[in-house]
């Protein structure tokens, strides 16, 4: 880069700046400061003769400092500007003219208090938006049976698929982990009291009752929630929904219902996969570890545990399959009209989605110990 | 043209191929000081890629591109870095990044230049967007909240935060309406004479074409098949230039210019 000098001499009171060389950004700020002090010591006279480059802001520089300078009344004057220079400093002043940029309030407590009450305003409609989203699934699904034409078969079919089939594996083997953490970790406090053998109890009833299917769900509303979001986000981004509007085809009979659905048919059989794959990794562990054979393991499983227990667990299936498909289709419904968006609402989808699965299963676990299973 | 004016961008023998597919072969061109540059050419034969290739977005498979008198394909890291200073990008859509508000959007090619401190960074900024015709409290909205034509405008502020010497615009007016465009265009112009910059820029637009460019390039059969001024390339008789420049189109914009050439 070229280098820059600045020359300041006095005479009769006037500091006479000539400026030599380009200036850039890269001097501007001794270039500001200059000024200012020459501008504080009394009139100016800037001499441009020596200006091989004058860029906008030093262009800047100069003009606000000649209007510090009027503002006190002191001439400050701009000699021998090139034809280059001058075209500079004539857009940059025409660019100047500008209001003050105004402060912004400081929050009050009305202000906060009022934010407050959005907030939970907002939440009690989210709340109220995902029971019509629930009303409108059921809605579609009746109609479905009045004109079973009209339902999606294919869709289902393919979202079983996506849903279901593709998600086996990594269900089948987070259930079976679980299932041999639960039999070590439940052998080795066991066998303090020699009650090595109530692990197949352990195991059968914290997976059958609970992690099986609450892990399963939570694994869904990671994979499928988002994915729910992802695409009817990406189709809303897009205006494909509003192309479907116009085009008459029921967005909710069309995106929504073979969604849901194929996680209402979907994750109960994921549950029970969880369940067998839980029960045979705990069962393999404590085969291992306890020396308690597959056939002993089998006798005690049904021997000791309850039908309520399977129950239990399976009857919350359904129950997270509709958090997690309507809470992924009603985020997909909220994507604006950017990409940003879409990240965020799929990301919030996921959240939501599992947030809302252990809360329900909090409520069932209450409901069921009241009840008494 | 003038021959004795400095070339601030030359290209010789350039080729890019994608696959087994050729865009560019033994593409020549000159681009000098101080001038607006049009890129024309039908959909496809690699405008875009071009500017990508100048701006070392892209490399090509073989050829010599200077900018500044520095080789983009063979210059050291540091030697990129200071020419990536001396220009600017203005992409498609403005390309701001969505997390920071337009002030701080330009503040970013800012934020490199040693010793200058927030509150000066701050007013270049908004001088920045004055002089790139956004409404002075445009600085503190979201890259969300601005419409087309101001995100292209706030795109144009960012390239133009260091002052540099060339600035790339691509497709400057796409997607804008026939005032947003005619405004552009006419800002394109304004800073180039006062600001002195050489301008490449890439278009469909006829109008920008008459209204902003001192020179016309025009892509087709994998190079700059001719390059002139407007006057020059009406008289060109290659079938697609002809078509191009005699259009329907063509003549309406034509019919514009004196309209729009008297500043």
């Amino acid at each position: 880069m070229v280098t820059s000098q600045t020359q300041i001499s006095q005479s009769d009171g006037t500091t006479k700046i000539a400026l030599q060389g380009a200036f850039s950004l890269v001097t501007l700020t001794p270039l500001v400061r200059e000024l200012t002090r020459a501008v504080a010591d009394g009139p100016v006279t800037v001499d441009l003769s020596g200006v091989t480059r004058l860029d906008t802001s030093a262009a800047w520089a100069i003009i606000t400092a000649q209007k510090a300078a009027k503002a006190k009344d002191q001439p400050f004057t701009i000699e021998n500007p090139s034809d280059d220079a001058n075209t500079v400093l004539g857009a940059v002043r025409k660019a100047l003219p500008k209001p003050d940029r105004v402060a912004p309030a400081p929050l009050t407590l009305t202000d906060q208090l009022d934010r407050l009450g959005r907030t939970v305003a907002s939440a009690g409609r989210f709340i109220l938006e995902l029971l019509a989203y629930f009303g409108l699934f059921l809605d579609r699904i009746v109609r479905s049976i009045r004109h079973p034409g009209d339902f999606r078969f294919t869709a289902l079919v393919h979202h079983c698929h996506e849903v279901g089939v593709k998600a086996v594996p990594i269900v089948a083997l987070m259930s079976f982990l679980i299932g041999v953490v639960l039999a070590f970790q439940g052998s080795t406090q066991l066998r303090q009291f020699g009650a090595e053998v109530f692990v197949v109890d352990l195991i059968a009833v914290s997976i059958l009752r609970e992690l099986g299917i609450l892990l399963t769900a939570i694994i869904v509303a990671g994979r499928t929630a988002s994915a729910f979001t992802a695409a009817i986000g990406s189709m809303k981004m897009r205006e494909e929904i509003d192309a479907m509007r116009t085009l008459g085809i029921d967005v909710a009979g069309a995106l929504f219902v073979p969604r849901i659905l194929a996680l209402l048919l979907m994750l109960p059989i994921l549950g029970l996969i969880a369940n067998i794959s839980g029960l045979v990794g705990g069962g393999l562990m404590s085969w291992i570890d306890l020396g308690i054979s597959p056939g002993m393991f089998q006798t005690r499983l049904i021997e000791n545990t309850g039908i309520w227990h399977l129950l239990v667990g399976m009857i919350k299936a359904p129950f997270f399959a509709l958090i997690i498909g309507i809470v992924g289709c009603h985020a997909g419904m909220q994507v604006g009209s950017n990409a940003e968006s879409l990240g965020q609402k799929t990301s919030a989808s996921v959240v939501t989605a599992i947030f809302a699965v252990i809360v329900t299963d909090a409520i069932f676990s209450i409901f069921f110990a009241q009840v008494g299973v | 043209m003038t021959e004795d004016r400095e070339i601030v961008i030359r290209i010789r023998s350039l080729r890019n191929q994608f696959g087994s597919h050729v865009v560019h072969e033994d593409l020549d061109l000159d681009v000098y000081r101080g001038e607006v540059l049009g890129v024309v050419g039908g959909s496809g034969t690699g405008k875009s890629v071009l500017l990508r290739s100048i701006c070392g977005l892209q490399t090509p498979k073989a050829g010599e591109i200077d900018v500044l008198g520095t080789n983009v394909l063979t210059a050291s890291d540091d030697q990129r870095t200071a020419l990536e200073r001396r220009w600017g990008v203005m992409f498609q859509d403005g390309a701001l990044f969505s997390s920071l508000n337009v002030r701080e959007n330009i503040e970013v090619p800012m934020r490199h230049v040693e010793g200058l401190d927030k509150t000066l960074r701050a007013q270049m900024a908004d001088l920045k967007i004055s002089l790139a015709g956004l409404p002075y409290l445009a600085g503190d909205k979201f890259p969300s909240e601005l419409s087309g034509g101001m995100r292209k405008r706030a795109g144009l502020a960012r390239a133009l935060a260091l002052d540099p010497e060339i600035v790339f615009l691509d497709e400057p007016t796409a997607g804008l309406d026939p005032i947003g465009a005619a405004e552009f265009d006419i800002l394109i112009r304004q800073l180039s004479k006062s600001m002195g910059l050489t301008v490449f820029l890439v278009t469909h637009d006829l109008d920008t074409l008459h209204a902003t460019c001192d020179r016309v390039a025009v892509l087709a059969e994998k190079k700059v098949l001719v390059s002139g001024t407007m006057q020059e390339l009406l008289d060109v008789d290659h079938p697609w230039v002809h078509e191009y420049f005699h259009g329907p189109r063509a003549r309406a914009a034509m019919a514009a210019i004196p309209a729009m050439k008297g500043e």
